[in-house]
């Protein structure tokens, strides 16, 4: 069904009572031209179409300019520390599971100052939906080279270019004991980024998303001047991200299956063309907070009671 | 026969020490354990080297526990020890480099290393035991191994239990009790281990009544009040669940991390959780974000653990968001003193996070409070949207402490989350202009919806970066300490009112503080103390106490400059930690005895220190404390 005649039922059948209004706050304060507003649209449309409760939502972030987006939608929004929006994100996903949980991230903020964050997040498998701003440099604090930036960047920090490879970090996510999802999109294939999104919302597990976006101010020649000319290949699968025929003019289409971990490894292992859409997906993993609350239930007061005096009783003399 | 002579005493002080991994602790414990079942007051403090298996026979290896048990309660460490059971001369002379031991105490000393195969054993057994007999100490050398060979293949597992009954015997404890501790310590064991265990204390016990000239009865006075014996440790764990924590964030340090054991035993059958994370920062971002998301969390850690954490402190403290921290502080800066004893982190609990991070710090001053303090923190924390830090140390940690018995029936019903409606446009810091204090929205709240942030923020919640919102956001994050300390109540004064001296304690410091006045005040020296729970904000009333006496100091088992040091003037010297807060906010001049022995002080310590800064009373006693700081 196309959206548009979806949409019209829905408001005729009243089926969604929410309109994407419902998911706006202020308004966003990024760059004119910025990946960012895009990304937020998007969630925004994921969102209504899914109908959410936008109180029964939580956005955390860490710092950096991605990082403003919980200012920007309408959720619970907790604007944290450089690097820390994961560990904030697992004690809400072990608190209050039954909150959907948006983390979004810079590449700086999650790959560098979030390294270890990261890895543990992904090896948890909190539910959460995990997007990260990818645009090659340090934007908030004027143009410093970031762990992704090509090999030979010009920045404030290395006027004279990198002094390394760009680290890859789908590579290192498939690599990660318990992953369960990940996926990458880019801003410019703004259809692709929607349906991404949508998939990554519906996983019960730690969806990592990687989002692809220039800096317009800093970094506007990342990805190829933002996909004007990047070698790109859209990973194909029916139970994958759907591949609208106007993507292939970007790029060509590839058979995935994103079930196979070692396919999924090799992909990962690939940047140039960089694989685009659902590189791996494991839906049967337990998400962290499931394990735990599995195996912890509050008992009712007076067994709480009973069982505390029973344990005053090991230190009795 | 008749048995030794019986010897009665108010209390005593018995040191038990073995190479790490012989077991010196455990035969420690159980004869705490057996002290504690019998009625006596008691205080244990742990004395455990850095690593897991040092080189045996040195020093450093030294492994066990200082037990002083005494017919009425008792409140600390105590002076200095009666009685040293050493399993080799290097254990035996650990404690006469620390400086602990009385210079008549008896000494028992496994005998093996007199005819030892080594001859380096030989000779240094020699040398130290003349040492020892030269100081005054009476030494009695016990076949421990040989003894204990007689019915184990390896004496490494049971001379332990020989020397727990041989020091039944020398305390004149009922054996039975003895043989049900040891069932009890070896509960997770077989039947076989229990029988060994046993047959080996009673042969103990039988030795030493056969050949202990003396034996020492410490009577215990008898009580219908049910007691608990813990360890500081164990008293947070349970404090913490009995104050209706739901989540302890943590990552293994040491002396915090045996509190996290005994949650992760239990906590599940209450409902709770522990999180190990993958490191200090995120422990406190995982307390943070559930406590944000309107559950009740902690986390917990020691010195280095705290200065990972100092950004979150920021966040938790810019976001309003209630978080309790507690810090077992140990020996620093750095590594420092991982299993030893300092009151280091008061300047960094107080001022550690950058910017003005406004937050409470409180500090347990015994064991039984350790059980409690989480309780008021958590309190403190939701109704004052705060950042608690309780400060606890190794001492408390380690030591075991015997109390009245917790009355469960008093903690309060959890009430379930509220998540009711709030009108649109409910503000998330609706601070009230006179004390800062704001209604919290919990994430689920229909109508709450709105970002909290890390950058300045007003009423409304949204970024703001002129002068006026920034200057009005730290007034009303500030006024809150102002209003909390409006609930506090001065400290209460232990000894008279006014007099020449006035020791200020926080802490575990005060059952010596207190001990000591009580000495001191025996003697004629007109000396009281007061100990500081709350050090932000400090309660009322302190300038006023001060002002009646002729002179002030703190105690703190922190480092400070010494009077007479070269290059140390007025100017330069450094002060004690308490005494910095307490010069800053009285502007009276107050002086501290401060000193970083990594081992709690002993009343005498104290009380010699309170003698040479009072003006010589009538008579004057001198000092007798050799002990070395």
């Amino acid at each position: 069904m196309s959206t548009i005649i979806q949409d019209c039922l829905e408001e005729t059948c009243a089926i969604n009572p929410h309109s994407i209004e419902d998911y706006q706050s202020e308004v966003p304060r990024w760059c004119k031209g910025c990946g960012d507003h895009g990304v937020l649209a998007s969630l925004q449309r994921v969102m209504r179409k899914n109908n959410v409760d936008p109180e029964n939502v939580v956005t955390v972030s860490g710092i950096g300019c991605s990082s403003r987006l919980p200012h920007y939608l309408r959720t619970y929004g907790f604007h944290g520390i450089h690097g820390r929006a994961l560990p904030i994100a697992t004690g809400v996903r072990l608190a209050r599971p039954e909150m959907k949980t948006i983390v979004t991230m810079g590449d700086g903020d999650c790959f560098s100052i979030g390294g270890n964050h990261w890895l543990h997040a992904i090896r948890y498998n909190i539910n959460a939906l995990v997007l990260v701003l990818d645009n090659e440099i340090y934007a908030l604090t004027k143009m410093q080279v970031s762990p992704t930036s090509p090999a030979g960047t010009r920045s404030n920090t290395t006027p004279r270019g990198t002094y390394l490879q760009p680290m890859n970090p789908i590579g290192i996510v498939v690599g990660m004991t318990n992953v369960s999802f990940v996926a990458q999109t880019a801003t410019w294939l703004p259809a692709h980024l929607d349906e991404t999104i949508e998939r990554a919302w519906s996983h019960n597990g730690l969806s990592f998303v990687r989002i692809l976006q220039r800096c317009p101010v800093f970094m506007p020649k990342a990805y190829g001047e933002g996909g004007l000319n990047f070698p790109l290949v859209f990973l194909d699968n029916e139970d994958g991200i759907p591949i609208n025929p106007a993507l292939l003019k970007r790029g060509p289409a590839e058979a995935h299956n994103q079930r196979d971990i070692n396919e999924a490894l090799k992909v990962a292992a690939r940047v140039d063309p960089a694989p685009m859409g659902l590189i791996y997906h494991n839906p049967d993993l337990p998400a962290y907070e499931d394990i735990r609350h599995s195996r912890a239930k509050r008992p009712d007061h007076e067994t709480f009671l009973d069982r505390l005096d029973k344990v005053m009783d090991r230190y009795a003399v | 026969m008749s048995g030794p002579r019986l010897v009665r005493l108010s209390e005593h002080i018995v040191e038990i020490v073995s190479d790490a991994g012989e077991g010196a602790q455990k035969a420690a414990v159980s004869f705490a354990q057996v002290c504690a079942k019998a009625g006596n007051g008691l205080w244990t403090v742990e004395i455990i080297p850095s690593e897991i298996q040092p080189p045996p026979h040195t020093t450093g290896s030294a492994s066990g526990n200082r037990i002083r048990l005494a017919e009425n309660p008792v409140t600390n460490v105590g002076n200095l020890a009666n009685v040293v059971f050493a399993f080799n001369e290097m254990a035996l002379l650990s404690r006469f480099e620390a400086g602990t031991v009385a210079s008549d105490a008896l000494i028992l000393i496994d005998d093996q290393w007199a005819e030892h195969d080594i001859e380096a054993y030989r000779q240094s057994y020699r040398r130290v035991l003349n040492d020892v007999r030269n100081k005054g100490c009476r030494v009695m050398e016990i076949p421990l191994e040989k003894e204990t060979l007689r019915h184990v293949d390896n004496p490494q597992r049971g001379k332990n239990m020989f020397a727990l009954g041989l020091l039944c015997a020398l305390y004149n404890k009922d054996l039975e009790i003895a043989k049900g501790v040891i069932a009890n310590v070896f509960k997770k064991k077989s039947q076989e281990v229990i029988d060994t265990a046993i047959k080996l204390c009673v042969a103990g016990y039988q030795w030493g009544l056969d050949n202990f000239e003396t034996s020492y009865e410490v009577p215990a006075v008898p009580t219908d009040a049910a007691k608990v014996a813990m360890n500081g440790n164990t008293a947070l764990a349970l404090g913490a669940i009995a104050a209706g924590f739901d989540l302890c964030s943590m990552y293994p340090i040491t002396p915090a991390t045996s509190a996290s054991h005994v949650l992760s035993d239990m906590f599940e059958d209450f409902g709770g959780f522990v999180h190990q994370a993958e490191d200090e920062i995120a422990a406190i971002g995982v307390a943070l974000g559930a406590s944000w998301a309107g559950k009740t969390a902690l986390t917990i850690t020691s010195g280095p653990g705290m200065a990972l954490k100092t950004e979150f402190q920021g966040l938790a403290v810019m976001t309003e968001t209630p978080l309790v921290i507690v810090d077992v502080q140990r020996g620093g800066p750095s590594t420092g003193l991982p299993t030893k004893i300092e009151q280091g982190d008061l300047l960094h609990a107080l001022y550690g996070a950058p910017g003005d991070a406004p937050k409470v710090v409180m500090a347990a001053s015994t064991i039984e409070e350790c059980y409690y303090i989480l309780s008021v923190a958590r309190r403190i924390a939701e109704q004052f949207r705060m950042l608690v830090i309780v400060l606890s140390d190794a001492n408390l940690a380690t030591g075991q402490q015997l109390f009245d018995r917790p009355d469960v029936s008093h903690t309060p019903r959890r009430a379930p989350l509220d998540l009711s409606p709030v009108p649109a446009g409910t503000l998330p810091y609706d601070w009230d202009p006179v004390t800062g204090l704001s209604h919290r929205l919990i994430p689920g709240q229909p109508g709450g919806m709105g970002v909290i942030t890390s950058l300045n923020h007003d009423r409304n919640g949204k970024a703001c970066y002129d002068s006026e919102r920034n200057q009005r956001a730290h007034k009303m994050r500030s006024r809150k300490l102002a209003a909390l300390q409006k609930s506090l109540q001065p400290p209460e004064i232990h000894g008279d009112p006014d007099g020449d001296l006035l020791m200020v304690g926080w802490g575990s410091t005060r059952g010596a503080i207190e001990e000591a006045v009580d000495m001191a005040r025996k003697q004629g020296v007109k000396v009281s103390s007061i100990n500081i729970q709350f050090l932000s904000p400090l309660p009322p009333g302190l300038k006023e106490i001060f002002s009646r006496f002729k002179k002030v100091m703190t105690v703190e088992l922190n480092y400070s400059d010494d009077w007479g040091d070269p290059l140390i003037t007025e100017e330069s010297r450094r002060y004690g930690q308490l005494a910095w807060v307490l010069r800053a906010t009285t502007l009276m001049d107050i002086d501290c005895y401060a000193k970083v022995p990594g081992r709690p002080y002993m009343p005498i310590e104290i009380r010699d220190e309170i003698l040479r800064n009072v003006e010589t009373p009538s008579e004057k006693v001198p000092a007798e404390s050799h002990a070395k700081a």
